[in-house]
């Protein structure tokens, strides 16, 4: 096995540095060793020839869930790394809503050891807010730092105490680690199962207003600026999240946030089903109800969409994260009520996103940094990058190769996609991870 | 008839009345009104379901429907299962997906369905060979209470088109309000919702609905009783469940009935000939005065009759069509 790989004429992207350029690039001892034109092969070199393709820092995601330990029939440590790899991601942040939750340093120790052991990918726990993620008492913050947790989270269940969230991002002030809020007032989302509008409406389930985002979105700002402590804001999904969060940052509150492909390309009609393509207004079909599109936040409106790539483009959206939720079958195979919330992620993301770009609604290279250089900033690590030197943790992708979303290929055991059968435009060739081809293209 | 345009299997359901067009509904009216005259007959029994099974798969306590399911069914000579969630394997932890199919493996001809989750009939549909019917499902859809209440409206006013039909109540969570609106503007009708904003859903109060090619641009929102009540020829008063009040929609029930219980004083500011309706079962006292529920305006037991005649036409329709995926027998007028 040579330990150099040599990617022959690809087109280098990393934002970060702003390179773009059809160029040869040598990765040797697992590290990015040289960016130039090779007129002559070295000795003992893998050659990748990566013509037509794109060479970006590898993809890195800060919301993901991954199911273990607790939910192994959902997704393992193991085949949800599997699937990142197939996605173009080499580092996962995992979201601590394990059973047990990863409250205390033994499980978050668990899942390191299980990522190290089984893991294709590099995997970066989130600790639990609040004990047991109850939201009563704070988790030992500390302890679970040292750990290597990368920030604090109650993941679904949002912090719903206002005074918890402020004692919260004081106490995580002096660990330099964000607060990472779902933002959903409880009381406005009872038994909802969709966004709020006319789709829930005619469907007769009960919707979450926009307002139910919007108010803990509004008071997490005004506990940043009391506290200074730093909040992030997992997947925002309607127009006004955004416009509080872009007034926040020109006011310079410490806060970030992220957004998942899904709430950057889909809206609630999709809950209408696949095959009711005849508009919103017109009968529903068996295939309504789509259990594929049940996902927290809710898909929201075509409004909400635009927002949603408006505030990617002017910055105010920090970065694009997956919520990837693996489920099984029989959690989506069952009335629309009862399903459970979420989307397997990993392997549409890229796909879903570079519509925007084929769409020229935002280009190539912010889409990028929205997976790589921004997501490694907020992490505060020297990821996402191509630096010379740096672990050679890489995305190698066709912008324009069109595939269809088949689940049943998915390295994830989670099928649930609303995407199934849908042509994207985009794909991912290969992924490498600290210098070694982790996934190729089949 | 078109009871169901589906682009997939063969299988017509009967999910809600938006897949039903005017001249659907029509058919349906008329079948119901031959269907009636049987069950005026002495020997209330015609053989053309002989050799199919019906069954009720009930996850919701019901009287009316069910019965009224059972006994069309039974008139027409079908064989009829009532399977509940009492008496189901729902209380053993089974899913709807395999109670549904293990009734299909049973042969089935239809299923007809009752579930606290809207969109269940669908889900079921989606996976099923056999013909759905829709029995009300959560907050969506009660179809054959649509049906019924069009026949009812129908048969005494003689048609629905331009009256004006007046809903009064919970709107938010009723499936039979959601039914009554499809079926109602698509006669033609005047729909004007009535009832405290707390109880209307919110698509109908923001404005929306001005958008083009919405369904619903010409329902009329009113929320003060009187005024909405002014020339009505119709007025439906929905069920108001007890719980509302804990949930912050309302004051009281007191208050409710106060400002929306339908008495007979306030039928008097409708038309002359106004009819009184109710899906049953009526809260007494709460949503309808004993004065309006048994008085001359009142058409709550006709509905009942009605129900069970309109059932009739739609099971006639559907478990003849359900041998033969090709049959136009569906489109034909029922002659026994």
């Amino acid at each position: 096995m040579p330990k150099s790989l040599l990617f022959k004429n690809g087109r280098l992207l990393d934002p970060k540095n702003n390179l773009d350029t059809v160029t040869d690039l040598l990765v040797s001892d697992g590290k990015i060793c040289e960016i130039d034109r090779f007129e002559t092969e070295p000795d003992n070199v893998k050659i990748f020839d990566a013509t037509g393709l794109i060479i970006s820092p590898g993809f890195v995601d800060v919301h993901c869930h991954l199911r273990e330990p607790g939910q192994e029939y959902k997704e393992t440590i193991e085949t949800g790394t599997a699937a990142a790899a197939a996605g173009g991601f080499t580092t996962i942040c995992a979201m601590p809503n394990t059973i047990p939750p990863m409250d205390t340093r033994s499980i978050v120790d668990f899942v390191t050891a299980q990522a190290k052991s089984s893991g294709l990918v590099r995997v970066l726990p989130i600790g639990c807010v609040t004990k047991e993620s109850k939201g009563d008492e704070l988790s030992e913050m500390v302890e679970l730092a040292d750990s290597g947790v990368i920030g604090f989270s109650d993941d679904g269940n949002p912090v719903h105490n206002p005074n918890i969230m402020r004692q919260a991002l004081l106490y995580a002030y002096d660990l330099s680690l964000p607060i990472i809020n779902h933002c959903e007032v409880p009381e406005l989302a009872v038994d909802a199962s969709m966004n709020e509008g006319w789709i829930s409406t005619r469907l007769g389930l009960k919707g979450m207003p926009n307002s139910a985002e919007e108010v803990m979105v509004a008071r997490d700002i005004s506990l940043s600026e009391l506290t200074n402590g730093h909040v992030h804001f997992a997947h925002i999904s309607t127009e006004g999240s955004l416009s509080l969060i872009r007034d926040a940052k020109s006011r310079g509150v410490n806060v970030t946030c992220e957004v998942t492909p899904h709430h950057l390309t889909l809206t609630d009609e999709t809950v209408l089903g696949m095959k009711n393509q005849r508009g919103k207004y017109e009968p529903l079909t068996p295939y309504s109800y789509d259990t594929m599109a049940k996902v927290n936040p809710p898909l929201r409106t075509e409004r909400d969409v635009s927002a949603m790539i408006e505030g990617l483009s002017d910055g105010t959206i920090d970065m694009i994260a997956t919520d990837h939720a693996p489920h099984s079958t029989v959690d989506k195979m069952c009335s629309f009520q009862e399903a459970a919330f979420g989307i397997s992620v990993l392997e549409t993301a890229l796909g879903s996103i570079l519509k925007l770009f084929h769409e020229n609604l935002i280009d190539l290279s912010t889409l990028i940094s929205k997976l790589t250089c921004a997501p490694a900033t907020f992490l505060k690590s020297n990821l996402g990058t191509m630096n010379i030197g740096a672990q050679a943790d890489l995305t190698i992708f066709d912008p324009n190769e069109e595939w269809e979303v088949l689940s049943d290929n998915f390295k994830s055991k989670g099928k649930n996609t609303p995407l199934e059968t849908t042509i994207l435009k985009g794909k991912v060739k290969a992924t490498v991870y600290g210098g070694n081809i982790i996934y190729q293209d089949p | 008839m078109n009871i169901y345009n589906n682009t997939g299997p063969s299988v017509r359901h009967i999910l809600d009345l938006d897949t039903f067009s005017k001249a659907d509904i029509e058919l349906v009216l008329k079948n119901a009104t031959t269907m009636e005259e049987v069950l005026k007959r002495g020997i209330k029994k015609v053989p053309v379901l002989r050799g199919k099974t019906i069954v009720t798969l009930f996850y919701e306590s019901s009287t009316r429907t069910r019965a009224s399911f059972e006994q069309a069914g039974k008139i027409l000579s079908a064989d009829v299962i009532n399977v509940s969630s009492s008496t189901s394997s729902a209380n053993k932890g089974e899913s709807l997906y395999n109670t549904a199919l293990t009734l299909q493996a049973m042969k089935a001809d239809i299923i007809i369905i009752r579930h606290p989750d809207s969109g269940a009939p669908n889900f079921i549909a989606r996976h099923l060979e056999s013909s759905v019917i829709n029995a009300g499902d959560g907050m969506h859809a009660h179809p054959t209470q649509g049906l019924l209440d069009l026949f009812t409206i129908t048969k005494k006013l003689g048609s629905v088109d331009g009256k004006k039909v007046v809903i009064v109540g919970d709107v938010l969570y009723s499936r039979v309000a959601r039914s009554n609106i499809w079926g109602l503007t698509k006669m033609g009708a005047r729909v004007v919702l009535c009832g405290p904003r707390t109880l209307i859903p919110n698509d109908f109060l923001n404005g929306h609905r001005a958008q083009e090619g919405h369904p619903f641009g010409g329902v009329e929102v009113e929320t003060n009783l009187e005024k909405a009540i002014e020339n009505a020829d119709v007025v439906m008063a929905l069920r108001l469940q007890l719980e509302r009040q804990r949930a912050g929609h309302l004051p009281s029930i007191r208050e409710y009935s106060q400002q929306y219980g339908i008495n007979k004083a306030k039928l008097s500011l409708a038309n002359q000939n106004v009819i009184l309706m109710h899906p049953g079962p009526m809260n007494e006292g709460i949503e309808i005065e004993s004065d309006a529920a048994h008085g001359q305006y009142s058409m709550v037991e006709e509905q009942v009759t009605n129900g069970v005649a309109v059932r009739m036409a739609l099971l006639h329709s559907l478990a003849s069509d359900s041998n033969h995926p090709t049959n136009s027998n569906s489109n034909k007028e029922i002659g026994i």
